[in-house]
């Protein structure tokens, strides 16, 4: 397939974590408000511009969440999903367990970005439990969100350390949620998912061909 | 009947053994570590404890679990770096574990308050944690049926109570206290001012009196010092 009849975007190498960060920050709309999961997510908070006027939620609390806290900033009634200091900016709001819940489960946020072990074809999602025996399986707030944001982006390596794609046509972990990932984030490209399959937006240090041999399902380039 | 009461020693002195327990509280925030303490020191035992973790560190719920004195947890993410109390309590088989979803967790518990018996939501299903579960199309979506959790007395931390029991909280320390207030049908709260009638305006009351039953003061309640 000619690159000529797609509006496939190719960039010379794989993106690094941060640039990743970089790339799903540029993508929020502005006025967004955007819940970050803990992990590789929350760098993307390092991207978003004063411009872009984004309105952090953190689950167990609040709206209108700033930066990480430093020195003495550091208040231990003030922390992140992840118990991790934060402060708060102009304007932000502080609310029970239940209404910040209500606020992901009653569809209110625009975006959720999450990590994933796995994401499916259809958009399943599979973050919190890799089903070993001897785990401990711990969920927090990863199906509310999964369930709850309008558009649920997820940050993740194309492949495992063994690699093996994450993109799968079906989850062998056990499932977060059910075909609610609109949106795959990699190194290698970055892939749209819904009811018609996957289409691939972006491609990063490989071709479409290439990264089709990667992924052990039927990749489409992105048409304009 | 509202009491003040002088130490939380005698404020937890009703918990009777087979108790379920809410425990206010997110990671540190929250936590009302000298309530949990004082129970810890009054010999309860066999308690099923809510709380959205299962402890961390060497404090708070984390030793009552480490004291063998919960028997089961009902939680959303009980596996953190700092969880060596009930991770070495659960691999030995020796406390029950509900693994609920942190927002099936808060609504189930807000829905008891409330007198709720009961509601449907998309959050869980298709995963192993809706299995066994009533589940019905409504609205466009598949949605799973989940019961209220209620419980016998809740232990939550806030900022200021005046002498009507309504209260106020801190920042993110708020967190499960208003809804566990109004879930159980006991509640103690600790907090670090009591302040006359009046003294709160009541445009800003988060937690009206009569959802509270006993109100300690504690110096150090009102800000976390100990940082996750």
């Amino acid at each position: 397939m000619s690159t000529l009849e797609t509006s496939l975007q190719t960039s010379a190498e794989p993106l690094g974590r941060n640039e990743l960060a970089q790339l799903v920050a540029r993508d929020i709309a502005p006025g967004s408000f955007v819940n970050l999961g803990i992990g590789q997510p929350t760098l993307v908070s390092n991207y978003l511009t004063e411009e872009q006027n984004i309105t952090l939620h953190t689950e167990n609390g609040m709206l209108g969440m700033g930066p990480e806290a430093v020195g003495e900033q550091i208040d231990g009634d003030l922390i992140n999903a992840g118990k991790i200091p934060v402060t708060e900016l102009p304007g932000a709001s502080y609310f029970h367990h239940a209404d910040s819940f209500a606020i992901m489960r009653g569809g209110h946020l625009d975006i959720c970005v999450l990590g994933a072990f796995q994401v499916s074809a259809g958009g399943d999602l599979a973050n919190w439990h890799t089903g070993a025996p001897d785990a401990i399986p711990a969920v927090g707030g990863a199906m509310d969100l999964a369930t709850g944001a309008k558009d649920v982006f997820v940050m993740m390596t194309l492949l495992t350390r063994d690699g093996v794609s994450k993109l799968v046509e079906q989850c062998t972990y056990p499932l977060t949620g059910v075909g609610c990932v609109t949106r795959v984030y990699t190194d290698k490209a970055v892939f749209l998912t819904g009811p018609d399959g996957v289409t691939v937006r972006e491609t990063f240090g490989c071709t479409f061909e290439e990264l089709q041999a990667l992924v052990p399902l039927p990749l489409k380039p992105a048409v304009s | 009947m509202l009491q003040f009461i002088d130490t939380v020693g005698e404020a937890v002195a009703g918990i009777k053994d087979g108790s379920t327990v809410m425990i206010g509280g997110f990671g540190n925030a929250g936590q009302p570590f000298e309530l949990i303490d004082a129970l810890l020191d009054s010999g309860a035992t066999d308690l099923t404890v809510v709380n959205n973790n299962a402890g961390q560190g060497d404090q708070g719920l984390a030793l009552l679990i480490k004291e063998g004195r919960v028997r089961k947890m009902i939680c959303s993410f009980p596996r953190q770096s700092d969880s060596w109390h009930f991770d070495a309590k659960f691999k030995a088989g020796e406390i029950e574990l509900e693994l609920v979803p942190q927002g099936n967790l808060a609504e189930r518990i807000r829905a008891a308050g409330a007198g709720i018996g009961g509601f449907f939501t998309p959050t869980g299903y298709g995963t192993m944690l809706a299995e066994g579960k009533e589940t019905r199309f409504l609205d466009g979506k598949w949605q799973v049926f989940e019961t209220p959790i209620h419980a016998d007395v809740a232990l939550i931390k806030a900022l200021k109570a005046d002498g009507k029991g309504n209260l106020v909280y801190r920042k993110t320390a708020r967190n499960f206290g208003p809804i566990m207030a109004a879930a159980a049908k006991h509640s103690i709260v600790q907090v670090s001012e009591i302040v006359p009638v009046g003294a709160l305006d009541p445009e800003n009351i988060v937690t009206p009196g009569i959802y509270v039953n006993s109100i300690v003061r504690v110096a150090s309640a009102g800000i976390a010092e100990k940082v996750a």
